[in-house]
């Protein structure tokens, strides 16, 4: 239907996405939202099998560390999630951006699909910090600067969600959340840099949580295995997300209709 | 007479949406000198979304707004200076009186006519209260007073009027007519909306209707 | 264009004194937030001498959040920003004119009100030299990070909780700096380090936060 179909493709070249290259193409919600829903399985699949054998890898194989015992497992976890917590703001803030120049906006929804889950992996990092360092510190929480840095970034996700949450129009939400994730890309290194520099006055070196003295093979293995394990998730929680965003804005018949053709030209 | 090199304003199938209701698609038109656009429709059609795409406040979905042939997304500033736009809301401060309100209003644009303010407020019946803060004002003395910029803006080629006849009394609206009327009759180009149904310029006016 | 800008902030001055009641009240907010830390902590004068350079730039900090409200909701609301997104010169220079109005309105009057409430916390002279100089610094490069988060929420309905949530975590490092200047200064260590990094972020939120604001407004009003 017109009504339907005409809304769908990047302004002023109506056609353009259905005849364009393949990743044009793809660059249209409607038409990428198949796509996401028959890639999703797929990366929760491969997140599940390797979270199996990285946590395998982490709590049967790698060996107990001399000093820490068996409570340092949890870095198996902690240390993935923290990577992946600053690594998805950057990708976050690299698509709010993309969006923005060249109002696109796929890229729009990618990027508010991936701040819960940003959010989810600061979170992990936090707790499992906090599990760590009862055991090893004696106490819930330490005002590391790691920790310090890791608590704002959990703040900096909170305000981007609250924003577009609290924004009814779609259009305004994407781009007002892209100029807040673009302020605040260019502030974390501001901000860890302020708060390394304030830790070290007040506390002098601190433990570090990551410094393990020297990490075996097995251990190194494992870390790896778990944060690919990480990535898949965020892709596939992205993928998923996405495609409910699209069918939520572009309208679930639209998403419906097409997946349909796009069925259809396959078996035929 | 609608030979290209004249055109003022034109646009180029505008498309405009709220959420995901679209208000209207394919709207184009183009205003050359000297002639005036009335916009009509039904109450949520669009016509103060169309008149602030025109403007370049608010972007359009599809299409483009081009102001002497140049688009207005990449010439803003010097668009703008040719513009006078006059919405819903008045740009009236409550604190202040019309007189400081208007002295604002020309030195943010950047206009001259500093001098005129107190003989515009006589002209429009409001030298009485030129002087007093505007929330003491009634709602036509703040319109007329809110109005008052276009007497001191005649310079600028373009207007773009929201319901500029709102609130206004026979006598007013009969002023404010004639003015739009002398800034067509001099080359300028006019695009408003109104619901009491007043052709400034007859013979000069185009109409666009939106939504149906 | 020097016109327009001179006359958007002594217009905002001018409406900010006829509205002095709102400045007024931020300006109490901020005594009684940092009048209430010895009510709550004891009044060892060890104590508050340890805590004063925190607690007055929380307080501040606060404060200046509280007044970012006013910063565009006003001129929102009767369509005046209408019109500066209209006006001929760049947005973000009449938005650099509004900030600077408001930290003249709200900054200036705690950075003035800072001695005192150090001679409440039993602070040194010197000390209370470096704590005024640290809010002169910082709180305009406050106004100006604020200012982001204003115009990214001006005419939402949940704006006056939304702003602290997006503004604060922004504002750390200004907050670090401040506070770690007065600290220093007591310890003996010299303030000079702190005082330039301060400098340099009051700097760049002078050379970024407008560019962003306008961003913020053009999109706001959309």
């Amino acid at each position: 239907m017109a009504s339907s179909d005409s809304g769908n493709h990047a302004p002023g070249a109506p056609r353009r996405a259905a005849a364009g290259p393949l990743w044009l193409r793809y660059a249209a919600p409607v038409a990428f939202a198949p796509l996401a829903r028959r890639m999703t399985p797929w990366f929760f699949a491969a997140a599940a099998v390797l979270a199996v054998a990285g946590l395998y890898i982490g709590f049967f194989v790698a060996p107990t560390d001399a000093q820490q015992g068996e409570v340092y497992r949890v870095i198996f976890i902690h240390v993935p999630a923290a990577w992946m917590s600053m690594f998805i703001y950057l990708v976050m803030a690299f698509w709010a951006a993309v969006g923005l120049a060249f109002n696109t906006r796929l890229s729009a929804m990618m990027a508010s699909a991936l701040a819960p889950t940003g959010a989810m992996f600061t979170f992990l990092a936090l707790w499992t910090g906090a599990l760590w360092g009862k055991p090893t510190w004696g106490t819930w929480w330490v005002w590391d600067a790691r920790l310090t840095s890791e608590l704002i970034l959990l703040f900096l996700y909170v305000g981007f969600i609250a924003l577009q949450a609290a924004i009814d129009d779609p259009r305004r939400a994407d781009r007002a959340g892209a100029v807040l994730a673009i302020v605040g890309v260019v502030n974390v290194p501001i901000i860890y840099f302020s708060v390394r520099w304030w830790n070290t006055l007040h506390q002098g070196a601190s433990v570090s949580l990551t410094a393990a003295p020297k990490m075996a093979a097995t251990m190194l293995t494992g870390m790896l295995v778990m944060t690919l394990a990480c990535w898949m998730y965020a892709i596939g929680a992205a993928l998923w997300r996405v495609r409910a965003i699209i069918a939520e804005r572009e309208g679930d018949a639209a998403v419906e209709e097409q997946s349909g053709t796009e069925r259809g030209g396959r078996t035929t | 007479m609608t030979s290209a090199a004249s055109v003022l304003l034109s646009a180029a199938r505008l498309e405009c949406r709220r959420g995901r209701r679209r208000l209207f698609s394919e709207v184009s038109f183009a205003l050359p000198a000297g002639r005036a656009l009335l916009v009509s429709g039904r109450n949520g059609a669009g016509k103060t979304t169309l008149l602030r795409a025109l403007c370049g406040l608010t972007r359009p979905e599809v299409g483009e707004v081009a102001w002497r042939g140049r688009a207005v997304r990449d010439h803003r500033d010097e668009y703008h200076a040719e513009l006078v736009f006059l919405g819903h809301h008045s740009a009236l401060k409550d604190d202040l009186t019309p007189e400081e309100n208007l002295r604002c209003a020309l030195e943010l644009g950047g206009d001259d006519g500093a001098a005129h303010v107190a003989a515009t407020f006589e002209r429009l019946g409001l030298a009485a209260c030129a002087r007093l803060p505007v929330r003491s004002l009634s709602q036509g003395q703040r319109r007329r007073a809110a109005l008052a910029r276009l007497w001191l803006s005649r310079a600028r080629p373009l207007w773009i009027l929201d319901e500029p006849f709102v609130a206004l009394d026979a006598e007013s609206t009969a002023t404010l007519a004639g003015l739009l009327r002398a800034h067509v009759d001099g080359g300028g180009a006019l695009v408003y909306t109104t619901h009491q149904e007043i052709d400034v310029a007859p013979g000069r006016t185009e109409r666009l209707a939106l939504g149906d | 264009m020097w016109r327009a800008l001179k006359g958007i902030f002594a217009r905002d001055l001018a409406l900010a004194w006829r509205q002095r009641a709102d400045v007024l009240s931020s300006l109490v907010f901020f005594v009684m937030v940092v009048s209430l830390f010895p009510l709550g902590l004891g009044p060892e004068p060890a104590t508050l001498r340890a805590i004063a350079p925190g607690v007055l730039w929380v307080a501040a900090l606060l404060s200046s959040t509280l007044a970012l409200g006013r910063l565009f909701a006003g001129d929102h609301a009767d369509g005046t920003l209408e019109q500066m997104l209209l006006a001929p010169q760049p947005l973000a220079f009449l938005v650099l004119s509004k900030i600077a109005a408001h930290w003249v309105a709200a900054g200036l009057p705690l950075t003035a009100m800072a001695p005192l409430l150090g001679l409440q916390f039993d602070m040194a002279p010197a000390d209370i030299a470096v704590l005024t100089a640290t809010l002169a610094l910082g709180t305009p490069a406050l106004s100006l990070i604020g200012a982001i988060g204003a115009a990214l929420t001006v005419g939402l309905r949940g704006a006056a909780v939304l702003v602290p949530l997006l503004v604060l975590p922004l504002a750390i490092p200004v907050l670090i700096f401040g506070a770690g200047a007065v600290d220093a200064a007591e310890a003996g260590r010299g303030a000079g380090a702190h005082l330039s990094l301060l400098g340099g972020l009051l700097a760049f939120a002078l050379a970024g936060a407008p560019l962003a604001c306008a961003a913020a407004l053009r999109i706001s009003l959309d």
